[in-house]
């Protein structure tokens, strides 16, 4: 177990800031280590753009835990994926204010701008709800609200955040996506 | 206060204490902003009181907190005991989560200082030494800005070893989610910052102010909450306690969204406006040839009005004799009590309006595909109720409903609500309860 371990994890090429920043930030739980898990999850998810299963294995080496402790927390928080995303992932809210703002059909609007088919466009269901364009540019997924509901519709792609986006507003965003 | 410029200016209604920095033109979320408008200057102040008498000033404000339940935040302080040898733990709940809601994300955005001070002052008063901010994974740039203040604070002084010469010790450090609405919900919240699932603890026994965060006590406040009690400071308890109405202290962030003219974020004083004053000289009132139909008072969770609804309210005179006045919705001052004796509540402070446009089983669809996403999934009735309600709701909307539906509908919720472990199920029934009883004719379609 341990030496299968140790191979899967070697395997993983963690450059040394990654590795600094995942010391500084263990360090800022004193008194559990597996407070740390979460953040741990999205510093690879940042760098690798997944959470593969070796990420799993070597959080768990590194904080002393068993692999399932990081797996039941990648399938419970909905950030998540065990998939790539596009190099620009969507994010659109699909929550009443925003829904009454026209999000539905703005989801609808940057799918297609972005070449993406999007099957969960029309009941709006989550479940596997990452859909990604052909090229591997784009991925678009409904998210829940984004807590700026006087501006909707709204959405993110990747870490910046877009209030009010009309249809002309959607295209200018993805052009801008380079 | 009248010489700030701002990008966007208050109405004239408002009374800005916690948002006074939120659009201003020559604001900026450094600490070298912050410190030449006198910032810090409370927390000096708080270092020369005893951390007993900043507990009985947040008392005497009347304090309540922000985040949704609406209690008493002197009183949850309170609760630690005197006795207690354990560390204590203070934890900002910056989730910001419940739909409607959005006046945390300005605050962490625009002015991150002053709620570090905020919480430097509550740690002190409580006496934490180790303090997380939960923030919801969906505000990466928000997480940045709080990064980048607590370093600019470290820097100064105002965190970390003998903070200002006071001889207390205070770490403040972000803790990021990661898109789950329940954690949110504080005994949620502490098993996600130790790492865990965000399944909800059962009160009692985990009152997180006795077996909070590590089993030790915690104390959970919402963002806006903890930037009161700077001010609290500032002004003394019994001086702020007279802003607002009796029980009902201070201002609040009201968001509004939906159907009116002008949505955002309006700083009022607690009870000072009604529902009608706010909705129509604030927001604007309706768009053009449209009528208010349905109100959401407090974030999607909150029991809806009709429009047209009538109350009768019993009300404490300042002498404290009973009188029942009936109000109508437009009539109700915007207060916690108001809300709750009309059978809804103040919430989060996230008021959703819809038109006549609406259609009340599709806008009670979207509530319920939020509620079947976010249930934690440990209690049967919520993990199936929740995604039940949606079903139905579903097929009414899309035009295949059955007869009895409604009442189908109506008998999944009513087994949710108080068989569960956390508040989420009633969050999530009364929705479908109040919509039920309120708009029934509108699920009826066959
Ligand atoms: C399902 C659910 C979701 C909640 N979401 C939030 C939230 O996003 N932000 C928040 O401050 N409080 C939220 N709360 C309330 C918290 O549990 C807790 O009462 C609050 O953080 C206490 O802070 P306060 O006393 O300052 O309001 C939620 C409660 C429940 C039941
Ligand atoms: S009520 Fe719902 S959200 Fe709360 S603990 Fe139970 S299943 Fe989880
Ligand atoms: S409903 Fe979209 S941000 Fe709140």
């Amino acid at each position: 177990m341990i030496e299968t371990t140790l191979k899967s994890t070697q395997t993983m090429d963690i450059p040394n800031e990654l590795i600094a920043k995942i010391d500084e930030t263990v360090a800022r739980y004193p008194v559990s280590k597996r407070s740390a898990t979460l953040p741990l999850l999205h510093l690879f998810q940042e760098h690798f753009g997944f959470i593969s299963p070796e990420a799993v294995e070597w959080i768990a080496n590194r904080l002393e835990l068993k692999p399932i402790n990081v797996l039941e927390l990648v399938t419970f928080y909905p950030m998540f994926r065990e998939k790539p995303a596009g190099r620009f992932h969507i994010r659109v809210c699909r929550t009443l204010s925003c829904a009454m703002a026209g999000s539905y059909e703005l989801k609808k609007e940057l799918a297609r701008l972005a070449g993406i088919e999007d099957e969960t466009c029309s009941n709006g269901s989550h479940g596997e709800s990452i859909s990604r364009s052909p090229d591997g540019r784009f991925s678009i997924e409904f998210v829940e609200c984004l807590a700026s509901c006087g501006t909707g519709p709204v959405c993110m792609i990747n870490d910046d955040f877009y209030e009010a986006v009309t249809p002309a507003k959607a295209a200018e965003i993805i052009n801008s996506c380079q | 206060m009248s010489k700030i410029q701002y990008t966007r200016k208050p109405h004239p209604r408002e009374h800005r204490i916690i948002f006074r920095n939120i659009d201003r033109a020559d604001w900026d979320p450094s600490i070298e902003t912050y410190l030449a408008d006198g910032g810090y200057n409370e927390l000096k102040k708080a270092f020369t009181m005893k951390a007993t008498d900043i507990v009985a000033e947040v008392k005497t404000s009347g304090l309540r907190g922000r985040g949704g339940a609406g209690f008493a935040a002197g009183v949850k302080w309170g609760f630690i005991r005197p006795d207690n040898t354990k560390p204590v733990y203070l934890i900002c709940n910056a989730d910001e989560s419940e739909p409607g809601t959005f006046k945390d994300r300005y605050i962490i955005h625009q002015d991150p200082h002053q709620l570090l001070e905020g919480m430097i002052i509550s740690c002190f008063a409580v006496n934490a030494r180790l303090a997380y901010i939960y923030i919801r994974g969906e505000f990466p740039q928000g997480a940045h800005i709080l990064e980048k203040a607590i370093a600019e604070a470290k820097a100064k002084g105002f965190l970390g070893k003998n903070i200002l010469d006071s001889g207390f010790d205070c770490e403040i450090y972000v803790h990021r989610g990661a898109g789950a609405y329940i954690c949110g919900e504080e005994t949620g919240l502490i098993e996600s910052l130790e790492g865990k699932r965000a399944y909800p603890r059962i009160k009692p026994p985990y009152f997180p102010a006795a077996l909070g965060l590590y089993m030790c006590p915690t104390i959970v406040n919402n963002v806006e909450t903890l930037c009161h009690v700077k001010h609290i400071i500032r002004m003394g308890g019994a001086e702020y306690a007279k802003i607002g109405t009796p029980n009902n202290t201070g201002t609040r962030i009201l968001c509004v969204s939906g159907d009116v003219q002008r949505p955002g974020y309006y700083e009022v004083e607690v009870g000072s406006l009604t529902m009608g004053e706010l909705l129509n000289d604030l927001c604007g009132g309706p768009k053009p040839g449209r009528k208010f139909k349905a109100i959401i008072p407090g974030g999607s969770s909150a029991k809806v009005f009709r429009a047209d609804e009538r109350f009768k309210i019993k009300t404490k005179g300042p002498d404290g004799s009973q009188s029942e006045r009936e109000l109508g919705v437009m009539d109700l001052p915007m207060d916690f009590d108001t809300l709750a004796a009309a059978g809804s509540m103040a919430g989060s402070g996230g008021v959703i309006v819809m038109d006549n446009s609406r259609d009340m089983a599709w806008v009670l669809n979207n509530i319920n595909a939020f509620y079947a996403h976010e249930s934690c999934g440990q209690c049967t009735p919520c993990r199936e109720g929740s995604l039940w309600m949606r079903k139905i709701t579903d097929r009414i909307v899309s035009g295949a409903g059955l007869p009895d539906d409604a009442d189908i509908l109506k008998s999944v919720a009513d087994n949710i609500a108080g068989k569960t472990i956390c508040a989420f199920g009633e969050a999530c029934s009364w929705p479908t309860q109040s919509f039920l009883s309120k708009f029934k004719e509108e699920f009826i379609r066959n």
